[in-house]
């Protein structure tokens, strides 16, 4: 079963407007597409239009929240993050303000666009800036339980969404528990590290290769930050071999996070599957594209099966 | 007609703000953004001391009139009004830009009572105070939002984009101040990147345009009224003024957009100081 990120995160700002008075939202043209048309249709007098003018978008947002509001900012990740990059570090995290950033059709998932509009460094940028939490929901019911943290998360949090309909990996009434990676499937040789729509691929990855006598743990890292480091190497004790994978430039993002977070350790062999420093390319559809860039089942549990190997012969 | 007596109180504010730059906040050796500084004292003196609510005992009171220094290097005239009205010890005055210190190279919030925000990378002062302005009018607080804005800052892109979005929402509690003092870092905007004509584009935006004298309090305190009277737009006052104002060497003198002093220097300036003292008594 599949739900749409979008559609979850706009009912997701209505619950949210529902509940709390100071939640406002702000637009920049895209509202029909990241689906905060749905908070304009509920709460108008609580939704900005601002127009194609996403700088202004954020440091209004800024001036919003200094008078107590909880402003929900939106365009594609591309946009939201790159065009006002500046806006959110000078203004917004310095103070430590809680303005919330949503990065729509993020990754490759705008397939047709192209690179313009795909994001593949969304993650990097907002992990880079102090204060930031960096959000990737694995899918609708996660999004909507990420939607309503955000609010109450201190300073600003950056939410990344796919376009497409994602199949449904977490139950309804589970609730998000920021920075806890959460285990998909248990395994005892290797751990697979994933967020988005990448831990879908992990797991049939890990089907595939039980097949073959590997057995694999797979663990949504939903929240690139703050990483909850000892979970982390809590989470890969007793395997000998991790790997990352996610649908983002191999610098910078979850990789990086985890190494960073492993730095020092010895004998965990440690492999990744990203987009290889390139900007996204036009296609016809989204899948297209993540073989196009090797973002799939079988690249991880290749790059798993061929580390396991080296592991036991070394 | 604004009363001669708050005219010379506030004269003698802006001397005091000036004062405090030159003796406390730059002095010799110290690089400060002298300039701009001092073009914009009576404007600051204007606000802090007269027109705006607010209660240096209570920085966050709800109602209050906020003030937004987008040129935020100008941090000098700003710290110089804040410690002055009492919302920190003079004493930080002197440990400005040094480690630790309570008074930042820019203005920042969650170090120094009083700043509303964290400002300085120029063009976004307009967009959060943009931001203020709308917040304030949801909770139906009538309380004004002032943004002063550097002529060369007007390059910033978003400068306009935030003149439209205001013009849009017609932010009639919000009023904007250029400080129109012709020169940039590197000299005159007119030779640089002209951002001229000024008036007639924030006409076009949308805006209520007053011209005056950035340096007369009378002007100013009238303009400040005038704005008051606006509705359904916001307003904009184009404040023509002397970059370095009241210290015979920086005015009109880029090399002060960002400099120090020397001994020299730092005496010839005490001493514009000093007769400008005695004429205020």
């Amino acid at each position: 079963m599949t739900k749409n990120l979008r559609q979850a995160y706009g009912e997701a700002l209505v619950e949210l407007g529902r509940d709390n008075p100071s939640i406002v939202v702000l637009e920049a043209d895209l509202g029909k597409s990241t689906m905060s048309i749905l908070f304009q249709n509920a709460y108008p007098e609580r939704y900005f239009e601002m127009g194609i003018a996403e700088q202004n978008m954020a440091s209004t947002a800024a001036g919003l929240a200094l008078t107590g509001k909880i402003p929900f900012i939106n365009s594609f990740a591309v946009f939201s993050t790159g065009r006002c990059y500046d806006q959110i570090r000078q203004t917004i995290s310095i103070a430590s303000l809680n303005v919330n950033i949503c990065g729509s059709s993020a990754g490759l998932s705008d397939f047709g666009d192209g690179s313009t509009h795909q994001s593949v460094e969304d993650v990097a940028l907002m992990r880079a800036i102090p204060h930031m939490t960096v959000l990737v929901p694995v899918d609708a019911n996660e999004t909507r339980q990420m939607v309503r943290a955000m609010a109450s998360i201190p300073g600003p949090s950056y939410i990344r969404i796919n376009r497409a309909d994602l199949p449904l990996l977490t139950d309804e009434g589970e609730e998000f528990r920021l920075g806890a990676p959460r285990v998909m499937r248990q395994g005892s040789d290797a751990v697979v590290f994933a967020n988005g729509v990448m831990v879908s691929k992990a797991l049939e990855a890990a089907d595939s290769l039980k097949y073959d006598g590997i057995s694999v743990k797979v663990v949504n890292v939903s929240t690139v930050k703050p990483l909850n480091r000892e979970a982390i190497i809590q989470l890969i004790q007793g395997c000998t071999v991790a790997v990352v994978a996610e649908e983002h430039s191999l610098i910078g993002g979850l990789g990086s996070a985890i190494s960073e977070a492993l730095a020092g350790m010895r004998n965990v062999a440690l492999g990744f599957v990203g987009i290889d420093d390139l900007f996204g390319t036009s296609a016809s559809n989204y899948e297209e594209l993540l073989v196009y860039y090797g973002l799939t089942a079988e690249a991880i549990k290749d790059r798993v099966h061929k580390m396991v190997n080296q592991e036991a012969k070394a | 007609m604004v009363a001669q007596n708050v005219i010379d109180q506030l004269n003698e504010r802006a001397l005091r703000i000036r004062e405090h730059i030159v003796y406390d906040l730059i002095g010799v050796g110290k690089v400060g953004h002298l300039g701009g500084s001092c073009s914009s004292a009576e404007i600051v003196a204007a606000l802090y001391f007269h027109k705006m609510k607010h209660d240096p005992a209570n920085p966050g009171m709800r109602d209050r009139d906020r003030f937004l220094l987008s040129k935020g290097h100008a941090a000098l005239v700003q710290y110089a009004a804040l410690a002055e009205a009492g919302y920190f010890p003079k004493e930080e005055l002197k440990k400005v830009k040094s480690l630790g210190a309570m008074l930042q190279g820019h203005p920042d919030m969650t170090r120094t009572p009083g700043i509303e925000a964290n400002t300085g990378s120029l063009g976004q002062g307009l967009s959060i105070a943009g931001g203020m302005a709308l917040g304030l009018r949801i909770d139906g607080i009538a309380s004004k939002v002032y943004v002063l804005i550097g002529d060369g800052e007007l390059a910033e892109g978003q400068i306009w984009e935030a003149a439209m979005s205001a013009a849009y929402y017609k932010l009639d509690n919000l009023v904007a101040i250029v400080d129109r003092n012709n020169l940039q870092a590197t000299g005159p905007i007119c030779e640089r990147f002209d951002t001229n004509p000024v008036s007639p584009k924030w006409a076009a935006f949308g805006w209520e345009v007053i011209e005056i004298d950035g340096h007369d309090i009378g002007a100013i305190l009238s303009a400040l009224e005038q704005a008051d009277k606006i509705k359904g737009k916001p307003t904009v006052v184009i404040a023509q003024t002397v970059k370095g104002k009241c210290i015979s060497f920086a005015e009109h003198n880029p090399a002060f957009h960002n400099g120090s002093m020397t001994p020299e220097q730092l005496e010839i300036a005490k001493a514009d100081l000093l007769r400008l003292r005695r004429e205020t008594v």
